[in-house]
């Protein structure tokens, strides 16, 4: 059985459709990512999924539980972290970590295992006001107090945001250690780069789902010939790349251009064929070669889809 | 540790860390109770006069040294003539004129004027000043009359008044029980309207509404705390006014204590009710200072008289706490009453209570 149902739900804020007949499902000790930009319906899915939004149609539930029927006993078995930074500011490391552990009837040390690899990073400071912690702390802090009752499902919204790359890599390793202790994770970020340290993931945009399939899954779907160009006039090069025959996009791609061919099938002759048609348009210091599909170049495919 | 305590715990530190939190508790009722008690009170001391007298007889001169030994008026200046009065006024200097007839005397058969002049761009002042000059000039000629032995038609009557239960007529008899009712309802709702709103706007509301905790729990454990430090509150307000007032307390302490709790009730209940209104901290203290403070003191007779209010007013003035509390703590502050006569007022407190608690409650939601 999965432990999380989605089932057809729909949500939608006056005239804006913010969900559109979402269904996935994510199994015990999975970690799940939900991929998508700002406006995606992201954080509204938490919110029904947390029993803090009631659906207009469809059902979630959470080990087997109804998100509307039994909302109560799924309070019990949540650990849910809003995407905003949601502890009490003026109060310090281990007292938001007591507060949370007894409003769940539990305390620190009955479950002090559990997130001992995380709180030790915070523990020197943890007579410090949450206030005054650095956003990769806070996330840390965040995460125990969302974990301090040994929840079997644990709700994420947007744990990488405002927090140093560092600290974000970290927070990843934390999860995929909870892992073991069984925990399910559902986990969103509008970062592509976060998505490959998902077991599954699902790409949302505009309240629907595009895809969902492990991430490897996903980039191997990506069937056209993909390759990353640079050279000395990045904004032109782009430019003219798009008018070329046989180039289906082309889009920058950190420091280089990304062109995705028309053609479902590889062609050695590629690189030439771009290297004569960018030294006729003049570029200088010409750089081409064969890139992997990564998660954003497929989303990117799926909106323009 | 248990659920609940471990929430009132962290209500506390909330509290006491917070400076404008603690000011607004601690600091505002002592503040609000000394300047109601000394700076604005309706009495009236040393008002400046002008004397307009061109008689200049024995008993002119003693009615002057009448009016400005009784500790009300101050004699500013002796005004030669009519003209001057003007500029008198103008200047602003005095606040009030006796104006003597020249051929002032005062005898049984004869009647005789004084002009008094009063200031009314302050109607208020003015019309104080005069009736003060009024009282002042009827016992002198009463005086007069017993020394003359005379028993005339206009003193035949002798008015004898007795102030009841405040004979000095302090208006701090007044202002004390009045700034309770308002410092309670200031305490309570708006404290607890503010704290219930603070945690939606930062975010944590969805994570307390995320736990096994429930709504009443949720809310007991908001308003709790502020429910014993407003009762700490009153206490304060009410030794100030005993202890630098000089206002009595005849009747039950132990009624009074119940009596404030009760009102502290409503009060939180009201709180509670608008947060379930307002999404952050600065809603919930607009509507809390335009829907509670403003009708506390305007509307529930506590600076204005209800009696003269229009029909519309009074109205809602009755459907306001204030006015039914009002009562109940000079009643036993002042007069000594009890439960036996102050039943229906605390019956319409008590029926409030319960039901802007329901209310409120029915309001507030569990989910977002």
């Amino acid at each position: 059985m999965p432990v999380i149902e989605v089932q057809q739900i729909s949500k939608s804020y006056g005239a804006l459709q913010a969900l559109d007949n979402l269904s996935f499902q994510v199994e015990k000790g999975e970690i799940f990512g939900l991929i998508g930009p700002d406006g995606a319906g992201k954080t509204t899915l938490f919110r029904i999924l947390a029993t803090l939004l009631l659906p207009d149609k469809g059902h979630a539930r959470i080990c087997g539980l109804d998100g509307v029927k039994d909302y109560k006993k799924i309070r019990q078995i949540l650990g849910y972290m809003p995407g905003k930074f949601s502890l009490y500011q003026d109060l310090t490391v281990e007292e938001n970590l007591e507060f949370f552990a007894a409003v769940f009837g539990s305390s620190i040390r009955e479950n002090y295992e559990l997130i001992a690899p995380i709180y030790s990073q915070i523990a020197p400071f943890k007579d410090r006001r949450a206030g005054a912690l650095s956003g990769g702390m806070k996330q840390k802090l965040a995460l125990c107090c969302a974990l301090i009752h040994r929840p079997e499902v644990l709700l994420l919204d947007e744990p990488g945001t405002g927090v140093d790359p560092v600290s974000r890599q970290e927070f990843w390793e934390m999860l995929a250690g909870l892992r073991q202790h069984g925990i399910t994770m559902l986990v969103s970020t509008p970062n592509m780069d976060e998505a490959e340290l998902c077991h599954h993931i699902a790409l949302m945009q505009n309240g629907r789902i595009m895809a969902i399939d492990t991430p490897d899954g996903i980039t191997t779907g990506f069937e056209h010939p993909l390759y990353a160009v640079r050279s000395a006039d990045m904004y032109r090069l782009i430019h003219d790349l798009r008018t070329m025959d046989g180039v289906q996009d082309c889009y920058a791609f950190g420091e280089y251009a990304h062109v995705k061919m028309e053609s479902v099938i590889a062609n050695p002759r590629h690189p030439e064929q771009l290297l004569a048609f960018l030294q006729s348009n003049g570029h200088e210091k010409i750089d081409i070669k064969v890139a992997a599909p990564t998660i954003e170049d497929c989303f990117i495919s799926y909106i323009k889809s | 540790m248990n659920r609940f305590s471990a929430f009132i715990q962290k209500e506390f530190r909330h509290i006491l860390r917070d400076r404008r939190t603690l000011m607004i508790l601690f600091g505002m009722p002592v503040i609000q109770v000394l300047l109601f008690g000394y700076v604005l009170t309706n009495e009236i001391k040393n008002a400046a006069i002008a004397v307009l007298d061109p008689a200049k007889t024995e008993e002119s001169n003693a009615l002057t040294n009448k009016l400005v030994s009784s500790g009300y008026f101050q004699l500013e200046q002796n005004i030669p003539s009519e003209a001057d009065l003007e500029a008198a006024f103008k200047s602003g200097k005095v606040k009030m004129a006796v104006v003597f007839p020249a051929d002032f005397s005062v005898s049984p058969n004869k009647p005789t004027d004084i002009q008094l002049i009063g200031d009314a761009s302050d109607p208020n002042t003015a019309t104080t000043l005069i009736n003060y000059a009024n009282a002042i000039i009827a016992d002198f000629v009463q005086e007069k009359a017993l020394v003359t032995g005379s028993g005339n038609a206009i003193t035949s009557i002798r008015t004898e008044t007795r102030m009841r239960y405040n004979p000095e007529q302090k208006a701090v008899f007044n202002f004390v029980p009045g700034v309770m009712t308002l410092i309670l309802m200031l305490v309570s709702a708006m404290m607890t309207s503010i704290t219930i709103a603070r945690e939606k706007e930062l975010g944590t509301m969805e994570v307390l509404l995320v736990s096994p905790l429930k709504p009443i729990q949720i809310i007991l454990g908001k308003t709790a705390p502020y429910l014993a430090l407003t009762l700490l509150n009153a206490l304060v307000v009410v030794l100030v006014g005993i202890y630098i007032f000089g206002m009595p307390l005849q009747g039950s302490i132990l009624l009074l204590t119940a009596e404030c709790v009760l009102y502290m009730f409503v009060a939180l209940s009201l709180g509670i009710l608008i947060s379930t209104k307002a999404k952050d901290q600065m809603t919930a203290m607009f509507i809390s200072a335009l829907g509670l403070m403003m009708p506390t003191m305007l509307l529930s007779g506590f600076i204005f008289p209800r009696e003269s209010m229009p029909v519309p007013l009074q109205v809602i003035g009755s459907v306001i706490p204030a006015t039914w509390f009002n009562p109940i703590i000079k009643g036993i502050m002042i007069k000594g009453t009890g439960l036996d006569v102050l039943w229906k007022q605390t019956a319409v407190l008590g029926g409030m209570a319960l039901f802007f608690l329901a209310v409120s409650l029915r309001n507030f939601k569990d989910r977002l």
